[in-house]
């Protein structure tokens, strides 16, 4: 037996396969849609991967330091390395902020880590080009995703830095790209005035009467420097001995020091699951308008190829072919559809995906699903269509 | 099988009532009809006069009231009992032509030809080897691998005539094969269809409007208010048309 579905799309193969770019353009539409998804997801893992910790100490009750902001003093991680199981302990600061570079803002994070080699939690993994930072500061090493370049000269705040070294894939959960920065300097970044803000925090601190007693003259002097330091991190990351259990090591740090401890599957958690939870279920309606769309798409012009045809199937009908035969020929019409869509909505992700702002990860496993789920709908969406072939009148070919 | 065929058509006292009650309307009236093997046979009769419902009970796509209807020797209808296949019976024993040939456009024309076998679960060698005979001896084989929109009329309506003949059924309904057709075509094609019902033993019945072919017929049944009535008809001789050669001999396209 003859294909009737294959010869209908080699008769008007122009027709269906434009039909076909189209459709697949939507499909490409969605399968970026959840590649922008599973970008954020592996976004998140890469910041955590990076930062080179096995347990997040923040500010106890928060969900410090990506979904919340966490505040520690920058001397606790003295007493956390004490702490059984405990090998490195590093302070860290993250401010998301837009840094000056060449007349033109660039959205990043700017974390600001100690100064050490590979491996010193906070420390990016590895580096493409240049060095590490060296200096305690002015020196920073940005991600290559920010446009610097070595040798760049970038302002953060009000201090200008040389940027000594470029790292890959270093980014924050929301995919912008890092820029390292020393510790100190980001401490003061965070906290940093401008001069007029200065000047009025002095003025209002020497009227209060409390900070400026005649009876106690070295006070407001005291009070002034205090306000100038910024002794606070966000985080402390912790580095454990191998073959420890992360909670084992966790445990005691809660307890004793009485801090917001993370291992690494919580801290997971927090991202995956309430950092980007919102982003993830306003792509996942994106997804399912998405998929309404296509299978309206699929049965619109699957039923208006089949009411092109009421005659012919009449014919057919009339000459004795089965129900089955002429429903086997719409469906095969409908998954044709499908298929071609599917190969240029893949092929048509494939190329516009690196061209998007943010990471676009397309997975092999999401493209299967999706090819599944697109089969799912060229069946339900041709339904309509055999229902409607299936309720011609043979008689109709005859007339009358 | 060959006595079979040689059954013809056969309608006995066959009503159709469409609707019920008060509104119900008799469109055949206890129709009585024979066709022969090999014989071709007009059915004339005017709008609204109960043809095409004939048309579509001996197509076995609506059934009668009531009577009894036997084609190729089988009995299909008799007094509301149905033969339980009637999609296998269009296939196997009634062949279809019609005023425009309704081929299927997404099908060479060897194919047009070859579904109807190939439907009947013959494999697809065979079916073809079938309908390039016929349309051998329609003289369209040299257009067997063209699309059907590649054809003028009068080669389509061959083809569909090949499409008819295909499963060799003991019976064809024409329904105004001419009626595109100017009046030299018009005869051509009615020479074809009595030569092709000597050659194949087939019964043919020609629903008709045109004038100028009802003088070829040898019987003709008139039809008025759902009953018949037979006629002798002129049966004027179709020897000197040379079918072929008048179907080739322009490119007309069907309405």
């Amino acid at each position: 037996m003859i294909s009737l579905a294959g010869r209908d799309i080699q008769h008007a193969w122009g027709k269906f396969v434009f039909t076909g770019v189209g459709l697949g353009l939507l499909i490409g539409v969605t399968l970026t849609m959840a590649g922008v998804y599973r970008g954020m997801v592996d976004d998140a893992k890469a910041l955590l991967d990076n930062s080179g910790a096995d347990l997040w100490v923040v500010q106890q009750g928060t969900l410090g330091p990506y979904a919340e902001s966490s505040s520690l003093y920058d001397d606790i991680y003295r007493s956390i390395l004490g702490m059984p199981g405990v090998t490195r302990a590093a302070n860290v600061t993250y401010l998301t902020m837009q840094v000056r570079h060449g007349g033109q803002d660039v959205r990043a994070m700017v974390v600001g880590v100690v100064c050490g080699g590979a491996g010193q939690p906070g420390q990016p993994g590895y580096l493409v080009s240049g060095r590490r930072i060296t200096r305690t500061h002015y020196e920073a090493v940005a991600d290559m995703a920010s446009g610097f370049k070595l040798g760049d000269r970038i302002r953060i705040r009000r201090n200008l830095y040389s940027v000594v070294g470029l790292t890959r894939r270093m980014v924050s959960s929301s995919g912008d790209p890092m820029v390292f920065i020393p510790i100190k300097d980001a401490q003061e970044a965070q906290f940093l005035k401008d001069n007029d803000a200065i000047v009025q925090q002095r003025r209002r601190t020497a009227a209060n009467p409390l900070f400026n007693r005649p009876g106690a003259p070295g006070l407001l002097d005291a009070v002034i420097a205090s306000q100038s330091k910024n002794p606070y991190v966000n985080a402390v990351l912790v580095q454990i001995k191998p073959g420890l259990s992360p909670e084992e090591a966790a445990e005691p740090i809660r307890r004793w020091k009485r801090l917001q401890v993370y291992t690494r599957e919580q801290m997971e958690e927090i991202l995956v699951g309430k950092l980007i939870a919102t982003s993830a279920k306003q792509i996942g309606m994106f997804l399912v308008i998405l998929a309404i769309v296509s299978a309206a798409i699929i049965a619109f012009i699957i039923f208006t190829l089949t009411l092109g045809k009421i005659r012919e199937i009449a014919v057919l009908k009339l000459i004795g072919t089965r129900n089955s035969t002429i429903a086997w020929m719409i469906l095969q019409q409908a998954l044709a559809l499908g298929v071609i869509g599917f190969v240029v909505g893949k092929i048509a992700a494939t190329i516009w995906a690196p061209f998007f702002p943010k990471y676009v990860l397309l997975v092999p496993e999401d493209a299967a699903r999706g090819f599944m789920a697109l089969m799912v709908i060229c069946v339900f969406a041709s339904l309509l269509a055999i229902r409607t072939a299936l309720r011609v009148d043979p008689a109709e070919a005859i007339g009358g | 099988m060959a006595d079979i065929r040689r059954k013809g058509i056969h309608i006995e006292a066959i009503c159709k009532r469409y609707g019920k009650g008060d509104t119900a309307v008799d469109a055949l009236k206890g129709l009585e009809m024979q066709v022969f093997p090999g014989e071709v046979v007009g059915l004339i009769g005017p709008s609204g006069s109960g043809k095409s419902t004939l048309l579509k009970c001996l197509g076995a796509v609506i059934e009668p009231t009531t009577g009894r209807m036997t084609l190729g020797g089988e009995v299909i209808y008799d007094n509301g009992w149905k033969i339980p296949d009637l999609r296998a019976l269009r296939r196997d024993k009634i062949g279809f032509v019609f005023q425009a040939p309704y081929l299927i456009p997404f099908l060479d024309v060897t194919d047009n030809v070859a579904l109807p076998p190939m439907l009947a679960g013959r494999s697809n060698a065979e079916s073809r080897k079938r309908a390039l005979e016929l349309l051998e001896a329609l003289d369209v084989a040299h257009r067997a691998k063209a699309m059907i929109s590649q054809l003028s009329g009068g080669e389509q309506q061959r083809v569909s005539i090949a499409r008819a003949l295909v499963n060799r059924p003991p019976v064809i309904l024409a329904d105004e094969p001419t009626a595109p057709l100017d009046s030299e075509r018009a005869m051509a094609v009615i020479r074809i269809l009595n030569d092709m019902a000597v050659q194949y033993e087939t019964a043919i019945i020609v629903v008709t409007h045109d004038e100028k072919i009802i003088p070829t017929f040898k019987r003709i049944y008139r039809i008025r208010d759902g009953k018949t009535q037979e006629e002798a008809g002129e049966g004027r001789a179709l020897n000197s048309i040379d079918s072929f050669a008048v179907l080739n001999r322009f490119p007309q396209k069907v309405r």
